[in-house]
């Protein structure tokens, strides 16, 4: 399965629009292609997976031993809060958005995004709105101490850079609406003729519909932190029951966003994944059509299931019987996404490169992080596991090992494609194994400890808890600094290597890998012809 | 060059695993069974979901290891060409949805014997504050506030050179006043709050509920054996939020009845204690130490504060000037801060005692002394004011 020179769809040689990038920083600030913008964010979320990461291991050092030893209770409760929002807000969001700019439009065909100058905008936001919410960490009233969940009255305690927080948040909100616009725009008009919805590659779909999810449920989050704003500053009562409001309706509020959101976090990955496996396994993604469904009704589902995060809050039984059987239910359609990946390596013709590797991570721990996830759907046991560690090991396995790592095989599978390098595949494999032993000796114990009685978001714990928290402080820092090797490879996998050939890997399928490595400027300004070769499936 | 890598990574998960493995005491690893019949029935749930997930983790992980190494291209396998069949997708549709209904009827099961808080024996009000508990028997007429013990708030703060192994595993799950129980009861709990959401978790009895300013929640329990079980706040609850624990001792009822009147005689006592005139020192000996188990946190050991959250104590307007002014902030607490009113929270005596301690050290010198039983007479004065905490006072307000 190799294609010859000739199918390649770019055809831009001698087309009046012929220019490379604008010479210089201008290049960066003014542009709008697609190719450009999906870079400024894969470096941005690359920056901000270091500050959050710097953030963790504040916490986990904090940890590592019983007693306070390096900071105060207050300043750590603003790390746990500001690294939550880093890692989800700062990272897995735009590091996807970057993806999708980038792959989009060479996936489907398209000559680029299909509002581009929206999409410089949307890019140019993040920077301006995470400068506001990391300064609050300098200000007299210190950054949020809160928890990312913003749950008021606590929230409501902070000093006045709140409202620079809720301000940073509108923003990252507008940021993400415009670029699911963007997406979902593309993806409706911009394939060219033969590439029906039903034959675009699973990533494309996974976006497609985590673009629905953020339009539908960021304007919800908005609602809801600007309630907080007016409740804090303007003396509404929305949450507080002094004045007739009700302290629980903020949770529902921001839960019917969170739940989704927390799938925003996943989806892209799925796709990724899915696109992954079959080039490594040489053999079609098994399933497509039912993972297509099992996207949708994922989807679907995470929009009734939000109140499962609050099961200790008093909601009558009737209400927690419903959020019981629906949390149970969406581990159905996950499971069978799993299931499909594991049939489709299943008598394939495997090879391990770096990519495939973390992939397979993925579905393993990825699925260890869904076993947890079922686990916390029992309702009576989660109202013993609730704001243990065990809900932090189990988010944490679905979105390290699971979000961060498919973003991991992502750039390992993509870069060659992007700078026209192979990478360093030795230290590629080095990176998947370091990063795997120390990931599972970080999160592991976590749920020893949570299981045992120890409540997160504390700086401090009993001596029973200790040798677990520091086997975890050691994953974290060694998990920490073996990132710095994955930097050292992009660098360097930007800077040169071995030159990659336009389809990079052998089973490689798709319209991405017609074009030459590096992807030209532009790409598809005449749409390509879509036949059995160029697709997927 | 890939198995090699491998190779080196097999060797060091290994030499990683050897001093851990070899180490002795490593806690516990699992949840507490626990002492009341639910706390049971919650664990069985538990270990069956558990067991439930590690089948199928291990038939999931058994495939995908075989493949791995069975369909792999470096051993000439050749990729099959299979790539869809509905009968297969409908069977991993449906086997899962099965299994996951004969796990929730009996999760369901238990969940509606939770809920359900008909024919209590008793019944005690449960107030979160930032960062303690308050406790009301509402029959015995007994309440107390419910902190971390003070040596263990002395260890925990920031520098202490405090040898943590002499706690042991109560380190940081001991309070000053535990709520006694009596066992064979059943206990409901009223849970509220007066500033943020707290959460009431006590493992050992599977009970775990928030506590939500304005709002009143029910719970219950019913301790099958005497002991003392620990617990945590377990809702982020602000600066102090690790550091406010439950002990909960339950004793026979003989026990438990002698306890209570022991309470009522103590209640008598301080009435009496608050009535005497008292020596200056001896006022700011006392304020010291109700100083560093209640507003030490906050003010700080020096009363230096911290700038921009909470203000210093030395030299302060308010602890140095208009006496008045510094009671009417200690007792009712500044609206809309982290400054909560200590009315109620600390005796007529405690009171009187800090408020002098904090106008004669960190450098005050005013050399005021308040007896307790001018701050009674300021207090009583002022009731009306008072009544901003919710208040749990009969039962009947609720469902
Ligand atoms: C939860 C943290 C906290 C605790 C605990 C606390 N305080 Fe305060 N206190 C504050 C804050 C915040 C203020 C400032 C209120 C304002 O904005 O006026 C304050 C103000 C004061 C003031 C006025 C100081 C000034 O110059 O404005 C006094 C006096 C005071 N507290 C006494 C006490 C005493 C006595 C205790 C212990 C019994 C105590 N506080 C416990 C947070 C706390
Ligand atoms: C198999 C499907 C899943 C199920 C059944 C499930 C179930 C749950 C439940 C019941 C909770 C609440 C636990 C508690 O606080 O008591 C929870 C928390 C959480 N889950 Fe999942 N989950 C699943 C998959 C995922 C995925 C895919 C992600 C993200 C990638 C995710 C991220 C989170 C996060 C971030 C939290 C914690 C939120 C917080 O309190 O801060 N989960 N999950
Ligand atoms: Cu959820
Ligand atoms: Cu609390």
């Amino acid at each position: 399965m190799s294609y010859s020179d000739n199918t390649h769809g770019d055809t831009h040689h001698g087309d009046h629009d012929d220019h490379g990038p604008a010479p210089g920083l201008m290049r960066w600030v003014t542009t709008t292609n697609h190719k450009d913008i999906g870079t400024l964010y894969l470096w941005f979320s690359l920056l901000m997976f270091f500050i959050g990461g710097a953030m963790a291991l504040i916490i986990r050092a904090e940890l590592g031993a019983p007693g306070i030893q390096f900071v105060d209770p207050m300043f750590f409760n603003s790390m746990t809060t500001m690294h939550a929002i880093v890692m989800i807000f700062g990272v897995v969001m735009p590091a996807f958005v970057g993806l999708a700019n980038w792959m989009i439009p060479m996936m489907i065909g398209a000559p680029d995004m299909a509002l581009p100058r929206l999409n410089n905008w949307s890019f140019w936001i993040m920077p301006f709105a995470f400068t506001i919410m990391l300064s609050t960490l300098f200000m007299d009233s210190g950054g949020p101490a809160g928890g990312w969940t913003l749950y008021p009255p606590l929230v409501l305690q902070m000093g006045d850079s709140f409202a620079y927080v809720i301000f940073a948040i509108h923003f990252m909100g507008i940021s993400s609406v415009m670029g699911s616009i963007n997406i979902v725009a593309t993806i409706f008009n911009m394939r060219p003729p033969g590439m029906t919805l039903m034959h675009m590659p699973m990533f494309v779909w996974t976006w497609l519909i985590t673009a629905f999810l953020l339009v539908a449920t960021i304007p919800v989050f908005a609602g809801a932190v600007t309630m907080l704003l007016t409740d804090r500053f303007f003396d509404t009562s929305f949450f507080s029951a002094a004045g007739g409001g009700d302290p629980v309706m903020f949770q529902h509020i921001f839960w019917f966003f969170g739940h989704p959101e927390v799938y925003i976090l996943i989806l892209p990955a799925f796709g990724i994944v899915s696109s992954i496996i079959p080039t490594f396994a040489r053999k079609p993604l098994f399933g497509y059509d039912s993972m297509v469904y099992a996207t949708a009704s994922i989807a679907f589902l995470s929009f009734i299931v939000w109140a499962h995060h609050m099961f200790t809050t008093g909601m009558p039984l009737a209400a927690e019987l419903f959020f019981m059987f629906s949390t149970m239910m969406i581990s159905v359609p996950t499971g069978v996404k799993v299931f499909n990946w594991v049939s489709t390596m299943w008598r394939g013709s495997m090879s391990f490169e770096t990519p495939m590797l973390f992939a397979i991570g993925f579905v393993i721990m990825f699925t260890i992080g869904g076993l947890s996830g079922l686990m916390l759907a029992i309702t009576p046991a989660d109202i013993q596991y609730h704001d243990t560690y065990f809900v932090v090991a189990h988010f944490h396995y679905v979105l390290v090992p699971g979000a961060i790592y498919s973003l991991m095989a992502a750039t390992y599978y993509w870069i060659p494609k992007w700078t026209g390098n192979m990478y360093d595949e030795t230290l590629g494999k080095w990176h998947f194994w370091i990063s795997t032993i120390f990931v599972n000796v970080l999160f592991f114990p976590m749920h020893f400890v949570g299981l045992a009685g120890m409540p997160r978001r504390i700086p401090d714990y009993s001596l029973q808890f200790a040798d677990w928290n520091f086997v975890a402080t050691i994953g974290a820092f060694g998990f920490g600094f073996s990132q710095l090797l994955f930097v050292y490879i992009i660098v360097k996998c930007v800077k040169g290597g071995e030159k990659a050939t336009g389809e990079v890997w052998e089973g490689a399928r798709g319209l991405e890998w017609t074009v030459d490595s590096p992807a030209p400027y532009h790409t598809f300004e005449t749409a390509p012809v879509i036949n059995e070769s160029t697709l997927t499936r | 060059m890939r198995s090699d890598v491998s190779r080196w990574m097999l060797l060091a998960v290994f030499l990683l695993a050897l001093p851990f493995g070899a180490s002795a005491d490593w806690g516990a690893l699992n949840m507490p069974v626990g002492v009341t019949e639910i706390s049971k029935e919650v664990y069985t749930l538990h270990m069956r979901i558990f067991y439930i997930c590690c089948i199928i983790g291990a038939l999931v992980f058994a495939v995908m290891i075989y493949s791995m190494f069975a369909h792999r291209k470096s051993k000439g396998a050749v990729a099959a060409d299979f790539h869809e069949s509905t009968a297969v997708e409908i069977v991993w549709t449906i086997v899962p949805l099965i299994i996951l209904i004969a796990m929730s009827i009996p999760a369901a099961k238990v969940l509606v014997k939770m809920e359900d808080f008909s024919d209590s024996d008793m019944t005690i009000g449960v107030t979160g504050y930032q960062w303690r508990w308050h406790y009301s028997y509402l029959d015995e007429g007994i309440e107390f506030y419910s902190q971390l013990d003070r040596e263990h708030n002395a260890a925990r703060q920031q520098g202490a050179e405090v040898d943590l192994e002499q706690f042991g595993e109560i380190y940081l799950r001991e309070v000053d006043n535990p709520l006694v129980v009596p066992v064979g009861k059943k206990i409901r709990f009223l849970h509220t709050a007066a500033d943020v959401i707290h959460s009431w978790w006590v493992p050992d009895l599977s009970v775990k509920k928030d506590a939500i300013p304005g709002f009143i929640n029910e719970n219950w329990a019913k301790i099958e054996e005497p002991g003392t079980y620990r617990g945590k706040c377990a809702e982020l609850c602000g600066r102090d939020h690790g550091f406010m624990p439950i002990v909960v001792i339950a004793l026979e009822q003989a026990d438990y009845d002698e306890w209570v009147l022991d309470q009522q005689n103590k209640v008598a006592a301080a009435t009496i204690d608050a009535d005497r005139a008292w020596e200056h020192q001896e006022l700011v000996a006392t304020g010291e130490a109700v100083y560093q188990s209640n507003c030490m946190s906050c003010h700080q050991k020096e009363g230096q504060g911290i700038p921009g959250m909470f203000p210093a104590i030395g030299g302060s307007h308010i602890a140095t000037g208009d006496i008045d002014t510094h009671i009417e902030t200690v007792l009712n607490g500044v609206t809309e801060t982290a400054m909560t009113g200590f009315s109620g929270k600390l005796s007529d005596s405690e009171l009187a005692a800090v408020i002098t301690y904090q106008r004669n050290a960190f450098g005050n010198e005013t050399g005021d002394t308040l007896q307790p039983a001018a701050l009674k007479t300021f207090r009583q004065g002022q009731q009306q004011t008072l009544l901003t905490q919710p208040q749990l006072v009969t039962d009947t307000g609720v469902n």
